[in-house]
């Protein structure tokens, strides 16, 4: 608005709040109905389920985020930092929805921020890719390659989620996804086709990422309830498409070894998985960062 | 003074809304940007607000929020409510005529047609050959620098001609 700086406004907001750090806090409603995170559950899907579902998805996101962070003032280029914080952001964007669909969901009332900060990792329910540390360039453009390309296979079939939210957070995402899919495949053209060093370490980024590629297709008793439902998606429809893409780039970056073959990778044994809370302890070095202030400071407003 | 009359008035409420502009663009208003999705009284009187974000993390929304309650009581609105909705998503389809002329004169070049919803999304190997015309001196022969720039709705392009960087909104 003309003459006012938004920090004005935000400022009068907290009249009387000693505490506010920015912004009215993370708590402000995300999306209040119109299919937003607090939309009824509908009878028919099990809340707990949904719950759980939508800590996978959001989890994946919000620990993929923070590592893309990681790369502030660190990356080869300015336009590359930019570049992945702009991708982690709408990462956290999705996680955050996500996370308060969940809260909403298993009945807690738990916000996005209880549900970030205040869990231990075994609680957390991502898959082990995201969680990897994010080793040179090459590697963390090798993983983000991965995991938007089957993030974009899943939600592009989620957008017909039997949940609202999930439908919509879903709908939301598909282009914010194909952003970051472009970019990691772009990035793999370059390094594939490079320098024989960038041939190298992309081989080598690409080789570290295969032994976690198990855990995106295995199905999860929760999937596999939920997708009879028509409220989740099988994570093991969705391979033939990311084999398919993966080969794609692969071919035009003339690397050697396909990522995936015909029929999806072995998954881990039931229950040791990263969606059932079993983690590497890259995970907890992750979490003891990103969590360490809203700790520190539990009553702060952000 | 604010009269009960006045208060419960939404079409002056949603004149006063319209007229908010984008923090990060703010050549913009909301309404120009396809934001703002509607504005009406609650049978109490509370004007209700409703916008949608741009992007799942815009860090914009909650300024935009701040703006939108500081404009309507200003204007006499004391009780305002902003809700924020997903669906239908945003598109830069719905950013107006007059806001793609407003974005022109300020060198940030408007976005071309979205990708229609629905079906699988093409896979684009190589830097998009983009339509976008140079905002300074016309020219239509431009190149994609960064397809992430200042803000998750902006790419960085340069002009083969005139040689300068621009801004450019990205089709969503």
């Amino acid at each position: 608005m003309s003459g006012d700086s938004a920090y004005d406004a935000l400022a009068q907001e907290h009249a009387g709040d000693a505490r506010w750090a920015f912004g009215t806090g993370f708590t402000a409603p995300l999306a209040e109905s119109a299919a937003g995170a607090d939309a009824p559950v509908p009878p028919e899907v099990p809340a707990g389920d949904l719950a759980l579902y939508c800590l996978m998805l959001g989890d994946d996101a919000l620990v993929l985020a923070q590592r893309l962070i990681e790369w502030c003032t660190d990356a080869p280029e300015l336009e590359e930092e930019v570049a992945l914080a702009n991708i982690a952001l709408d990462l956290l964007g999705q996680a955050r929805l996500l996370l308060t669909r969940a809260g909403r969901a298993d009945g807690t009332g738990r916000d996005e921020d209880a549900l970030a900060y205040f869990r231990d990792a075994g609680q957390f329910r991502n898959v082990r890719l995201v969680e990897a540390a994010n080793g040179d360039f090459a590697r963390s453009v090798a993983r983000l390659l991965v995991f938007a390309t089957w993030r974009l296979a899943l939600f592009t079939r989620l957008t017909a989620s039997a949940d609202p939210a999930l439908a919509a957070i879903a709908a939301k995402g598909v282009n914010e996804l194909a952003y970051h899919r472009d970019y990691a495949a772009q990035w793999t053209l370059r390094l594939g086709r490079g320098t024989e060093e960038s041939h190298r370490r992309l081989t080598a980024g690409l080789a570290d990422v295969r032994p976690l590629l198990g855990e995106l297709f295995a199905v999860h008793p929760v999937e596999e309830r939920l997708s009879g439902l028509g409220a989740a998606v099988r994570p093991d429809t969705v391979h033939d498409e990311v084999a398919a893409v993966l080969e794609r780039v692969r071919t035009a970056a003339g690397l050697d070894a396909p990522l995936l073959g015909a029929a999806p990778p072995p998954p881990p044994a039931a229950g040791e998985s990263g969606r059932d809370g079993r983690h590497t302890g890259e995970l907890t070095a992750l979490l003891a960062e990103m969590q360490s202030v809203a700790r520190a400071h539990p009553e702060a407003a952000w | 003074m604010v009269s009960a009359a006045r208060a419960a008035d939404p079409a002056r409420a949603r004149a006063v809304a319209a007229g908010v502009t984008d923090p990060e663009l703010p050549m913009l208003t909301l309404a120009d940007l396809g934001v703002l999705r509607g504005v009406r009284a609650a049978a109490d009187g509370t004007v209700v607000v409703t916008i949608t974000p741009t992007y799942s993390g815009c860090p914009a929304l909650e300024a935009m929020r701040a703006d939108l309650l500081t404009a309507l009581r200003a204007a006499g609105f004391p009780r305002a409510r902003v809700r924020t909705v997903l669906s239908p998503p945003w598109s830069s389809d719905w950013i107006t005529p007059a806001g793609r002329r407003k974005l022109a004169e300020h060198g940030i070049s408007p976005p071309g047609p979205a990708r229609p919803a629905g079906g699988p999304v093409p896979l684009a190997l190589l830097p998009t050959r983009t339509a976008a015309r140079c905002p300074r001196c016309g020219s239509a022969d431009t190149e994609e620098l960064s397809r992430f720039g200042a803000t998750a709705c902006r790419a960085l392009l340069r002009c083969r001609s005139c040689r300068e960087p621009f801004e450019h909104v990205k089709e969503i």
